[in-house]
């Protein structure tokens, strides 16, 4: 990797490769998340999001490639390229037999001076200080969680890895974590979510990368993702035949069917408005005329199911240019 | 305060929350009390061992005999309780995960843990020759001490030469503890790593009690438990002493490095 990386880019990550004997786990992945992004990394289960958090946060050396943490190698210099990065994989993880303020203590003094004097005001953010002299091993999921979060922020991160930060909690509580990561981005730390709960990623995430099998089928923008669906119309009228004579008729309508009581049919806005005119001027009524557009759900299954067609590749090159 | 002290300092914390510890520590302590307890009530004695005779002459013998008792197994297995414990309980609770992102280095860790395995071997030693030494003083005073040449040791003397044993003594049990943590790094698997410590230590002494092994026993680890007997003969025997000091820093040195290597190279994920 050049010189030429800012060391400003939270995550800049190029052919990432991670082999157990046989099996890839994850292979030649490309990641870049930009300062400021609240970045969501997508996959099924055993798509290799772990794996690659887990070489971002040099927990395990990949088999190929570099990862550059504000410029910063994790695999050549340890724990020093984690400097302004915080997080946890596959849950945070707390000694049980210690109190809330232990293990928070412990990790302060693993951590910087300054990380001490932090502990009340985290306690109190992840709303635990009533709770922090108790032993960890008598919280709940969700306050484990949270107290995931206050360890994280305990080191001023600006750059923060939480691996499903709300698999696990209840409605409220993966409510409260949303409100607080959304807090976190608009504070301005980094995020790098990953997730398989698109809702999520849908409302926190501005950029999102899909892997599939080891392999990113798509990275960028989330909206860009969302303008690659298939746009399509649903139109009820109070003659569906002669509709759908006229719209067979009619040039720039495509993949026109009658479905459930009334014409799908996909079509560009203008060729929409010359049909609406078309049945009206032959006295059919509209009765509805709904514009439908794939989900991020049916983009991620269409992405990670069957033989999808991968979308990455230039988006990557964008994103790493 | 350094780097590695700070983790020291809480490894220690760490252990001093965990029941294991107060096991391991209970059980040292709780041996010379059972020893003066059981020879108060019964008139035979130890006859067969090192100051086994004299063991109610002083309460300076105790401690020397009960060291010669708990070399077999029940040293080994306290010092591996932890030591097999104290990477693998980590690995398998996720909290290596927890430290490792942190902004401390793995060899810096890894000095607080093997720190902190023989701050724990050197006091459970120390406090069982502590415990013994107080309640066998109690039952048969604080008088001289006879040499195993014979001769008297006035019992300021005798405690000196208690503490420089005691030195020697957890000279092997540190190569049994490095041993464990290197298993412990290796395996991830606490139970594993705690019962395959012992067997090593057993092993040791099976191969010293097979026939045909003569040459090599002086060189196996289970042989240096018996090193401090040079102190106690007049003039002083260096030779077994040098010996289990040199070789020891061996069985400890292996281990310890390749436990560093490999906790310095190892991938953490789930286990």
């Amino acid at each position: 990797m050049s010189d030429a990386i800012p060391a400003a880019t939270p995550v800049i990550a190029r052919d990432l490769v991670k082999r157990y004997g046989e099996i890839v786990a994850v292979n030649h992945v490309d990641l870049t998340v930009e300062a400021g992004d609240v970045f969501g990394y997508l996959g099924p289960n055993g798509a290799g999001k772990t794996t690659s958090l887990r070489m971002l946060l040099g927990l395990i050396r990949p088999t190929e490639g570099s990862i550059r943490l504000f410029g910063r190698d994790p695999v050549a210099e340890g724990a020093a390229a984690l400097d302004g990065v915080a997080g946890f994989v596959e849950g945070p993880r707390f000694y049980p037999y210690l109190s809330a303020r232990r293990n928070l203590r412990l990790l302060a003094d693993y951590d910087d001076r300054a990380a001490r004097t932090r502990i009340d005001e985290m306690l109190e953010l992840v709303d635990l200080h009533t709770r922090a002299d108790d032993r960890v091993g008598g919280y709940s999921h969700g306050m484990r969680q949270r107290l995931g979060i206050a360890a994280s922020l305990l080191r001023a991160p600006r750059l923060l890895l939480l691996d499903e930060p709300t698999t696990g909690l209840d409605p409220a509580g993966m409510r409260d974590m949303r409100a607080l990561v959304k807090r976190l981005a608009n504070e301005g730390i980094t995020v790098l979510l990953s997730s398989h709960l698109l809702s999520e990623v849908e409302e926190l995430c501005n950029r999102v990368a899909i892997i599939r099998s080891g392999r990113i089928v798509y990275a960028g923008e989330l909206a860009d993702l969302m303008a690659t669906a298939t746009g399509g119309y649903r139109l009820s009228c109070t003659d569906l035949d002669r509709g759908h004579a006229i719209g067979l008729a009619q040039p720039g309508i495509l993949d026109l069917r009658v479905d459930g009581g009334a014409l799908c049919f996909s079509a560009e806005p203008g060729d929409v408005a010359e049909l609406t005119i078309a049945l009206g001027e032959a006295r059919v009524g509209i009765t509805a005329l709904v514009a439908e557009k794939a989900t991020l759900e049916e983009l991620f299954l269409g992405l990670t199911e069957g033989d999808a067609p991968e979308l990455a590749e230039p988006v990557l090159v964008e994103a790493a240019a | 305060m350094s780097a590695i002290a700070k983790v020291y300092k809480w490894e220690l914390l760490k252990l001093t929350a965990q029941k294991r510890t107060y096991l391991g520590v209970g059980a040292a302590i709780l041996v010379p009390i059972a020893f003066v307890v059981a020879l108060s009530i019964q008139k035979g004695g130890p006859n067969d061992i090192p100051l086994g005779r004299n063991i109610r002459d002083t309460g300076l013998a105790t401690p020397f005999v009960v060291l010669f008792f708990m070399s077999f197994w029940a040293f080994p297995l306290i010092t591996a309780l932890v030591a097999g414990d104290i990477v693998a309980s980590e690995s398998h609770n996720g909290t290596l995960k927890t430290i490792l992102t942190r902004s401390r280095q793995r060899g810096q860790v890894f000095a607080g843990k093997a720190l902190a395995v023989i701050t724990y071997t050197a006091v459970v030693v120390f406090a069982m020759a502590a415990v013994g030494l107080v309640a066998a003083s109690i039952k048969w005073g604080f008088k001289p001490l006879t040499s195993l040449s014979g001769t008297k040791i006035a019992a300021g003397h005798s405690l000196g030469l208690l503490v420089a044993s005691l030195a020697v003594y957890l000279l092997p049990l540190i190569g049994i503890a490095c041993f464990g943590l290197l298993l412990s790094t290796i395996t991830r698997n606490s139970a594993a790593s705690v019962v395959g410590t012992l067997m090593f230590a057993l092993l040791m002494q099976l191969i010293g009690a097979l026939p045909g092994t003569e040459p090599i026993r002086p060189y196996l680890l289970s042989a240096q438990f018996s090193a401090w007997h040079g102190f106690l003969r007049t003039p002083a025997d260096w030779t077994p002493v040098i010996r289990a000091t040199w070789l020891c820093l061996l069985y400890i040195a292996v281990p310890l490095v390749g436990a560093y290597l490999v906790f310095l190279r190892r991938d953490v994920a789930g286990d």
